[in-house]
């Protein structure tokens, strides 16, 4: 039996070996030929943690703090943990409907699965932290409370030009210029103003903490020791040339009105303060309602949301007559000498087109025109020259025209440090071709020359024109940074260059000047005379038309106001727009003049305490307006932050 | 019993004992790397036996106190007591299918003052003995069918009470036994059968049964045309080609759907279809997927020992048991690998080796039943960690983490190593 069967026990060995070659195989496969399993197996046991530095703080120019950082705490909840609780106390607390509690542990659910944290509500209220702090034993372990750095700004004021954070988009992710690669999805990111800009310096460098889980995904320590670790680095702080105080003054003082503030130091080029009234408190969009208010803010009539100094473009009317004589002297087609004829009205385009004035001489030379405010002299003085010989063409001599406003950064966007900016409208020839089927003289658009028809300008355009005014001939490119600690990047260079735009002599220069010196001596911005010192400014009332359910309707005027002062060694210079107000001298200069005082004396005089008070009562809103914005029941609720309160009191008296 | 020393060990087959030392050594080395995490305390955790691998250490002495036992028994004990054996092993079993405790889905455990015991570990020892018994009686004649029927009886009983113990990985195991009798004279056309039945059962899964069937009639029709002249002399011809056909139809029409529906349990139809790449359910195929990673990222020469982050961080299900191999795959790679299947093959070729050197039926018949169960448990085992078999949790002989398991093996090995020794003593 046994001899017989020798040949089977070959088979059986057969068997054996065959089956324990093919383990083999499938071995050689799975752990030579195919690499994709240690992948899986480190995709399964490491998990990449980022470390999220705070962001940068940013101060004014005075070290005060304007934005910085503050704690709010998320509730997260582990769902597995979360057993025999009082769950109708926790939706009291909350204000949520048991429905509600349930499909939140259910999205925590899948979001992160039953055992690791995940949000259950976020950014609570102080109110609702409160509360849960006190009776936090009573749901714990499967719920507690985490700290969450947000956004705070102890003053309530530069919403819009600090800009704010949000969650990154799926668009920027989806970006494929690898613009946004170090972002993931809930990742914050910069949307506007500074924030965005300086996005990369603010934000700091992320820290990425490699663990190793385990197979329920629980964190179970440092992999390799940590060797491949990178630390966080928190952002860098921005100091800024904004003074703080000018800024709450002034968003105050707009509260009531549509239109905009910017102040400008000349010498550098730095923005003093920049507001868009009416506006609102920063704060609304880093707490526990960002959402609710952002949705409120984005939709309400006055458009809070859009930075007016920069998205903005008025006519600027009188306020343009300064930049007009300034052209004309440095073309050298007149003299500051050069006088006209004015009765009351321009006649040599055909028309007569009538002006305020009609007493002779009150425009015999630049001086005069300016603080007589004389249409007629600069409509003259702008088609002088467009017509000028030395061009060979009215075209060439538009072009160069334009030429000399856009190196004052008109027309084009100027280059501040914030985005959105806008360039304003100036009339080139090929606007001018477009608009006069190419049949057109230096008649066609003379209004030009006193700041009305194809011409609008940002309020942040007129403040840098008149920077380059006081600084008779150049600018430095409007900026709100002035420097960033620890930082040698070179962001900051441009802004540090002289922009030479004009080549006059000092004394053409003076008669520009001590004509808008005349303005607030004795001429329509009388009210921003400050003792002491000598203020140099224009009025504007600007002329405006809207398109109103089809019809081109006349507005009421906007009031403007540009100037600077000192006259010598000039420290600020400003443009004040409020919208259809009416005169220049009623609303825009006070308002300029209460800043000014403010800033070069660091205090308002009796004087000038009367305008102050005057500004912050006023309301220019329209009856309709005044019905549809929702804006001030939001802001009221904690407008301008407990420090912008001290400031307004200290500077009342209070 | 007065032997001195040397005799005490006389006749042992040291290449086995060898062998059997390293496997236990290389299963306490891959449970302790299973559950080892950085900062325990190893004498701590060895003394409060609050581990696996500590109470492997346990079950190792049991074993070898077991061994010792056996070793100083007389060889004849074991194929006087055989039928006993048996008795007391089917015994055991009923006893556990009536007051079984139930662990993981099934009712094969039998409580003794705080201790677990799977009986069906044990049975496989009984039977393995009384099956030797009987194939090396006198009386016994294997060329006859009722001789067969008998013995495919002996094996089939303690499978099927097993089956009703909702442990059809272990029941399978007994098919080892085919083997065993293949060797002793089972017509070889069985083991054909069996592999034939195998695909069939393969295709009524991964194949619609109404295609199945077309081909099974185009098939059969080919085959009648070729045989026309043939079936026109011999009629009983037709009659056999009709009757496989109908045969094959039928079990794939009817009864492959209705063992899958209302014989075998749904997590075990899962399994198999999982390790027929069929279900993508990540949770049917968490298991395999994770020891398969486990396995696969060892590489050519493994992470290193105790560095396997599959294994430390309890991704492989049931790792110091069934999954064990992952642990040896991840932290010692294909070379490794190679090297610890190399021991197993030695093992196995070993063992029949020596089974053909008895010169008792009995022994060769339990030698090779010892190989053949093994065999069994080795090639399941480890097919199933890297994705050939379905998951059927049966352990890996002296490695995997068990005291019911490390002592069957032990005994199995050891009584053979007896008769072994003792195979010039008697012929029986």
């Amino acid at each position: 039996m046994s001899v017989f069967n020798q040949s089977r026990k070959r088979v059986i060995q057969f068997i054996m070996l065959g089956t324990v070659l093919v383990i083999v195989a499938r071995l050689f496969f799975l752990q030579v030929v195919e690499t994709k399993y240690s992948k899986l197996a480190d995709a399964n046991a490491h998990l990449r943690k980022v470390i999220y530095p705070s962001r940068g703080i940013v101060y004014d120019r005075h070290g005060r703090a304007v934005m910085r950082n503050e704690a709010l705490y998320d509730l997260m909840v582990t769902p597995i943990n979360v057993k025999n609780i009082d769950t109708a106390y926790m939706c009291e607390i909350l204000e949520i409907e048991k429905e509600e509690f349930l499909r939140r542990i259910q999205v925590a659910r899948n979001r992160e699965g039953p055992r690791r944290p995940s949000v259950f509500a976020n950014l609570l209220s102080p109110d609702m932290y409160g509360r849960l702090q006190e009776s936090m034993y009573l749901f714990q372990p499967g719920f507690e409370l985490v700290q969450r750095p947000v956004r705070s700004y102890p003053y309530g004021v530069g919403a819009n030009f600090l800009g704010y954070i949000s969650e990154i988009s799926p668009g920027m992710l989806g970006d494929t210029s690898g613009k946004y690669n170090s972002y993931q999805q809930g990742d914050y990111i910069g949307m506007t103003g500074l924030e965005r800009t300086y996005e990369n310096i603010l934000m700091g460098q992320r820290g990425i903490q490699y663990l190793v889980k385990d197979n329920l995904n629980r964190p179970q320590g440092s992999l390799e020791g940590g060797i491949f670790d990178t630390a966080a680095i928190a952002g860098k702080n921005l100091r800024l040339a904004l003074d703080i105080e000018l800024q709450v003054l002034g968003e105050k003082m707009m509260a009531g009105k549509i239109g905009s503030i910017v102040a400008i130091d000349p010498q550098t080029g730095g923005i003093l303060t920049m507001v868009s009234g009416p506006t609102f408190d920063p704060n609304l969009l880093s707490g526990s309602y960002r959402a609710r208010n952002l949705g409120i803010l984005f939709t309400d009539t006055v458009k809070p949301m859009l930075n007016r100094a920069i998205q903005a473009a008025y006519p600027p009317g009188s306020t343009f007559k300064p930049i007009t004589g300034l052209i004309a002297l440095d073309e050298g087609v007149i003299t500051p000498d050069f006088g006209f004829n004015c009765r009351g009205g321009y006649g040599l385009c055909g028309r007569f087109s009538r002006c305020m004035h009609s007493n002779p001489g009150h425009a015999a030379n630049m001086r005069a025109a300016l603080a007589n405010s004389c249409n007629s002299y600069f409509m003259h003085l702008y088609r002088l020259s467009v017509d000028s010989k030395k061009w060979g063409s009215t075209k060439l001599g538009q072009a160069k025209w334009v030429e000399y406003l856009n190196a004052m950064g008109m027309g084009r966007r100027i280059g501040i440090d914030i985005p959105s900016e806008a360039g304003g409208v100036v009339p080139d020839t090929a606007r001018m071709n477009r608009v006069y089927n190419n049949v057109w003289n230096s008649c066609s658009e003379m209004y030009v020359g006193m700041g009305q028809g194809q011409l609008i300008l940002t309020p942040l355009q007129l403040a840098n024109a008149m920077a380059i005014i006081a600084n008779r001939g150049h600018y430095y490119i409007p900026h709100f940074v002035e420097s960033i600690d620890n930082d040698n990047s070179g962001i900051l260079k441009k802004f540090k260059e002289k922009q030479t735009v004009a080549h006059i002599s000092p004394e053409s220069f003076s008669s520009v000047i001590l004509g808008m010196e005349d303005v607030v001596t004795h001429g329509t911005a009388r009210k921003a005379q400050i003792d002491g010192i000598a203020v140099c400014g224009k009025t504007g009332t600007a002329e405006n038309k809207a398109r109103i359910n089809g019809k081109v309707v006349q507005l009421k005027d906007h009031s403007l106001f540009v100037g600077f002062a000192p006259k010598d060694n000039p420290k600020i210079a400003i443009a004040v727009v409020v919208e259809n107000a009416g005169f220049g001298g009623t609303y825009a200069v006070p308002i300029a003049r209460v800043l000014m005082e403010k800033y070069l004396n660091d205090t308002i005089s009796v004087k000038g305490k009367p305008y102050l008070t005057e500004m912050l009562k006023t309301n220019t809103f329209s009856a309709e307006i005044k019905n549809k914005s929702k804006l001030d029941s939001l802001n009221s609720v904690n407008y301008a932050g407990a420090e912008g309160a001290v400031i307004m009191r200290k500077i009342l008296g209070q | 019993m007065n032997r001195s020393q040397a005799k005490l060990t006389a006749g042992i087959d040291w290449p086995i004992f060898g062998m059997y030392l390293a496997l236990v050594f290389i299963g306490f080395l891959a449970i302790f790397a299973a559950e080892y995490r950085e900062g325990d305390h190893v004498i701590q955790n060895l003394l409060s036996q609050n581990k696996n691998w500590a109470r492997q250490v346990l079950w190792f002495g049991v074993s070898i106190v077991l061994a010792t036992g056996i070793w100083l028994t007389d060889s004849k004990f074991f194929t006087a007591t055989a039928n006993l054996f048996y008795a007391f092993g089917i015994l055991l079993l009923l006893v556990v299918l009536a007051i079984g405790t139930g662990v993981k889905g099934s009712n094969s455990w039998l409580e003794l003052g705080g201790f677990r015991f799977q009986p069906a570990e044990f049975t496989k020892l009984c039977t393995c003995l009384a099956l030797a018994k009987y194939l090396s009686a006198m009386e016994t004649d294997f060329t006859k069918l009722r001789s067969r029927l008998i013995a495919v009886g002996m094996v089939m009983f303690p499978l099927g009470i097993i089956i009703l113990q909702d442990e059809t990985g272990l029941a399978l195991v007994y098919l080892a036994f085919f083997l065993v009798m293949y060797r002793e004279g089972l017509p070889g056309v069985l083991l054909v059968i069996a592999f034939s039945g195998i695909v069939l059962v393969l295709s009524a899964l991964l194949v619609d049964k109404f295609i199945l069937l077309y081909i099974f009639t185009g098939v059969a029709a080919v085959v009648i045309y070729f045989n026309r002249y043939q079936i026109r002399r011999k009629k009983s011809r037709l009659v056999t080609i009709i009757a496989i056909w109908a045969f094959c139809a039928s079990f794939v029409m009817y009864v492959v759907p209705f063992v899958f529906t209302n014989v075998l349990k749904d997590y075990q139809v899962r399994r198999i279809y999982v390790m027929l790449g069929q279900e993508n359910d990540p949770k049917a195929t968490y298991n395999t997927r994770q020891s398969m990673i486990a396995i696969g990222s060892g590489g050519f020469w493994g992470k290193g020992y105790l560095k396997g982050t599959q294994t430390r961080f309890d991704f492989v299900p049931e790792q110091s048991t069934d999954f064990i191999f992952c642990t040896i795959g991840e932290d010692f790679g294909f070379v490794g690998s190679l090297i610890f299947l190399g021991i197993y093959v030695s093992l196995l070729l070993r063992i029949i080796f020596i089974a053909e050197r008895q010169r008792s039926t009995f022994s060769r018949v339990y030698a090779y039943g010892v190989a053949s169960i093994i065999f069994f448990h080795l090639a399941i085992n480890i097919m199933m960690t890297i994705g050939l078999a379905p998951v059927i949790g049966i352990p890996l002989p002296l490695v995997s983490y068990g005291g019911s398991s490390l002592m069957t093996f032990t005994m199995l090995i050891f009584i053979m190593l007896r008769l072994d020794a003792d195979r010039q003593m008697v012929l029986r």
